[in-house]
């Protein structure tokens, strides 16, 4: 039986449709990502499955229970973190963590011991009778991972754990989920953060406008693009282009600032007899790279946009909804 | 019983909230006793109602006034808890709305009755003669009133999403509610229309029996008016818990 189950799952607000009947299935012990720019869905879906939000039509199921039939079932068997912390800011950690593991069910002693293992696996173990209010961004969401493992779920769901957190903090974060990702419990993680999903997951989910693109492991996903991509720094990039598709190496190699890029098939071979060529033309190269294809050029491959652009783009949108308060 | 121990950790979570907002408890027992003052002894040196000083008149009337806003308070408060996403998580977790909001209602009911039983013991402080077996009696006549209240405030939390739609409830609801629920002044004066009106007032039941046992004036009898305060507490009840269902995500 898979962790989780989604079949045709689709959500409607006012006629927007924002989930548009995605079907997947996520494998127990596996950490599948959702991957997609702001206003893609993400969090609609998480707080369907969470039972959250009725979906308005489709089915799923997580850990076997249905989400619409069998809702408290499904909230027995998942841990949540979500993306805007729901920490309560006027106790402390150690308090925030006893009310959640009375709320479900875990007795005394079991509780306590619990709360010191989960406090220790996020390093806030001093910080236990803290008030959260004295917290940082990134203790919070510490504090809210700790939460959401406390009782421990078969299924935990983490909306955006990273999301403007520092690189340090971030990578912390990611350590923390390997971590779990080690002791076997499913996890769905959505994220913008392209690094993050090729990082941390076994399988990638590309969402975006509520549609799933492709799904797949990122490596296979990235081996839909084939080849390499070849950027090279050059001082006088136009004149290299212009050589590069002169001696027919490429057909339309991008220039940006000082770099010229292209993706080939092969560019192992390829580039040996490119430096060869620009130093017969005299053009002076002063770094050339080969690398294999991103999820960024994955993303960009499937959706038409860079997921960086939508993202800056979507950013006010998503404060209005903010400031709407739902 | 895992129930009982979902309900139990609601609370609890108000409740240790409750001991670290010490300011909200400090104002909601400072205002009462300001009003007393103010009233009492400002109206009191030249009224006297029925032949009773005005500060005793109204000392029922304070304590029912105290009940009322800090159980609507506590319960609007919700919207508070929505917009800051404290809700979701208790949403998320294996128990049943209704679970919350009994978990909650008993929250502000704590507080509240803290509060009735802190102006209690004053009484004798300010001079006010209310034996013990008054008091006592009082009792369940205040539980009732803030169990009412504390469902319509989580009723109004619950349905509303923005703080501007509670002042709207203030003015045509709860100042009504308040004034024309005789704890400042009788009920007899009142125009036949607004009389009859305040008899949908559930207010109305609870100062008219906390009065008859604490200084001997009620107008009706003690159990009619718990009887009728209890009926209008099972709706709010009810009312309360289906908002509860209702309630969207966060
Ligand atoms: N309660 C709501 N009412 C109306 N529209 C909504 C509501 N919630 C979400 N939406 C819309 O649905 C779409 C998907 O939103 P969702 O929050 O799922 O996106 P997301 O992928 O999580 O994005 P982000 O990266 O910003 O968190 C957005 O266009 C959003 O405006
Ligand atoms: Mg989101």
């Amino acid at each position: 039986m898979d962790a989780v189950i989604v079949d045709k799952l689709e959500k409607k607000f006012n006629g927007f449709t924002a989930v548009d009947k995605i079907s997947f299935s996520m494998k127990r012990g596996e950490l599948f990502g959702l991957l997609g720019p702001n206003g893609a869905g993400k969090s609609t879906t998480i707080y369907m499955l969470t039972t959250l939000l009725k979906p308005t039509s489709g089915s799923a199921t997580v850990n076997g229970f249905d989400i619409r039939t069998d809702s408290e079932a499904v909230r027995k068997s998942i841990g949540i973190v979500f993306q805007d912390p729901t920490v309560d800011i006027r106790l402390t950690a150690y308090d925030n963590l006893d009310i959640h593991g009375r709320l479900y069910g875990m007795s005394g002693q079991k509780r306590k011991e619990r709360i010191k293992e989960v406090l220790d696996l996020v390093e806030l173990g001093e910080w236990k009778d803290k008030m959260v209010r004295t917290f940082s961004g990134g203790m919070r969401r510490r504090l809210e991972i700790a939460r959401g493992l406390l009782h421990t779920p078969e299924v935990l769901f983490l909306d955006e754990p990273t999301l403007g957190l520092d690189p340090q903090t971030r990578r912390h974060i990611w350590q923390y989920i390997e971590k779990l990702r080690k002791g076997g419990i499913a996890m769905m993680l959505t994220t913008h953060y392209l690094e993050e999903a090729d990082y941390l997951c076994d399988r990638v989910a590309i969402i975006d406008r509520g549609r799933i693109k492709a799904l797949d492991t990122p490596r296979s996903l990235k081996g839909i693009i084939g080849g390499n991509i070849i950027r090279i720094e050059a001082r006088e990039p136009q004149k290299l282009a212009e050589m590069l598709k002169k001696s027919g190496f490429c057909k339309a190699p991008k220039v940006d600032g000082a770099v010229v890029s292209f993706d080939v098939k092969e560019g192992g071979k390829l580039v040996p007899k490119i430096m060869e060529a620009a130093s017969k033309a005299g053009i002076e190269i002063e770094n050339i790279e080969m690398r294999l294809p991103s999820l960024e050029d994955v993303f960009i491959h499937y959706t038409g946009t860079s997921i960086r652009a939508e993202k800056s783009a979507g950013g006010g949108m998503m404060m209005g909804r903010r400031a709407h308060g739902f | 019983m895992s129930e009982l121990e979902a309900i139990y950790a609601i609370w609890l979570r108000e409740f240790r909230v409750y001991l670290r907002e010490k300011e909200r408890a400090i104002s909601s027992i400072v205002s009462p006793l300001l009003w007393l003052f103010a009233f009492g002894t400002g109206l009191g040196a030249s009224v006297a109602i029925a032949g009773v000083n005005y500060q005793l008149f109204i000392f029922p009337g304070i304590i029912a006034m105290t009940l009322m806003f800090t159980s609507i308070f506590y319960g609007m408060y919700v919207i508070w808890d929505r917009k800051l996403d404290f809700l979701k998580e208790v949403l998320v977790a294996p128990l049943s709305r209704r679970d919350v909001f009994l978990g909650k209602m008993l929250g502000g009911v704590t507080d509240a009755m803290i509060q009735a039983a802190v102006l209690l013991m004053l009484a004798g402080v300010l001079g006010i003669p209310v034996t013990s077996y008054g008091a006592l009696m009082a009792l369940p006549a205040m539980l009732l009133i803030t169990v009412c209240m504390t469902s319509i405030g989580l009723f109004f939390g619950a349905v509303f999403s923005s703080f501007e739609s509670f002042q709207l409830v203030m003015q045509f609801v709860l100042w009504p509610m308040f004034f024309f629920s005789g704890a400042l002044f009788p009920l007899e004066n009142l125009p036949g229309w607004l009389a009859s009106l305040t008899y949908f007032d559930p207010l109305t039941y609870g100062v008219d029996a906390m009065r008859g046992v604490m200084l001997g004036m009620g107008k009706m009898p003690f159990e009619i008016d718990l009887l009728v305060l209890g009926v209008f507490t099972l709706v709010t009840l009810w009312m309360g818990a289906s908002a509860f269902e209702r309630m969207g995500k966060i």
